[in-house]
């Protein structure tokens, strides 16, 4: 009985909270801040902590770790044509 | 447009020679190889280890509009090189890249594999394990 009457009260509350909150702020609507909220609160509780740490070394792009030393060998003497082949882009 | 190269190159009397190279470029359109030559050889541009060419300092629109232009026509030749060769873009570029950077002369800009800019010296430059 008391938790059927709290349920029907809160949402009157609530909406008379937003409309205010919605007209000093400049909302359109509260409902991206809510979900956002929810989502925040769901993460952190799943996560349990989320630590942003800046790195402590400077960031390397390892873009050709997949190149292997036998390929390279094998187009060394292709690719040396291609730059002499063509000056004015090398 | 001349002006601002000026300008922006000011400072420094290597930039400022190929600022005005540049802006000479800019009303003739023809000068652009002898543009990009000077660039390297003033360290404004510099070879990287991926194959393609870097702005070293202050990237100005001059300096950027040359190194796209430079690394789309590389990136077009690697790619049909690639194909004939059976290897991927990446490999051809990096194994060029190689080459290039062995290839630059005393003064002349390029990056070592850790990504710092160094100038090239008599010595052997610094490049990465794998290359020839």
């Amino acid at each position: 009985m008391n938790a059927a009457r709290l349920t029907l009260k809160r949402p009157a509350a609530k909406t008379g909270d937003m409309v205010i909150e919605r007209q000093g702020e400049g909302w359109s609507s509260p409902r991206p801040y809510i979900a956002a909220a929810i989502l925040l609160a769901g993460s952190m509780t799943l996560g349990g902590c989320i630590s942003v740490n800046a790195p402590d070394k400077p960031i390397v792009i390892e873009l050709n770790i997949n190149i292997k030393q036998e390929v390279i060998y094998r187009i060394a003497a292709d690719a040396a044509n291609t730059i002499t082949e063509n000056p004015d882009i090398f | 447009m001349g002006r601002k190269i000026m300008k922006r190159s000011f400072p420094y009397a290597a930039a400022l020679a190929v600022g005005a190279a540049l802006a000479l470029a800019g009303a003739s359109g023809t000068a652009f190889a002898q543009d990009y030559n000077a660039a390297k050889a003033a360290g404004l541009i510099g070879e990287k280890p991926d194959g393609y060419v870097g702005i070293v300092g202050n990237a100005t629109p001059e300096l950027r509009r040359m190194v796209d232009d430079t690394n789309i026509k590389r990136k077009a030749v690697y790619a049909e090189k690639a194909k004939a060769e059976r290897a991927t873009v990446e490999e051809y570029a990096f194994t060029s890249g190689c080459l290039l950077i062995a290839k630059t002369q005393p003064g002349m800009k390029y990056q070592t594999p850790g990504g710092a800019w160094k100038t090239r010296d008599a010595s052997a430059p610094e490049r990465d394990s794998r290359c020839p």
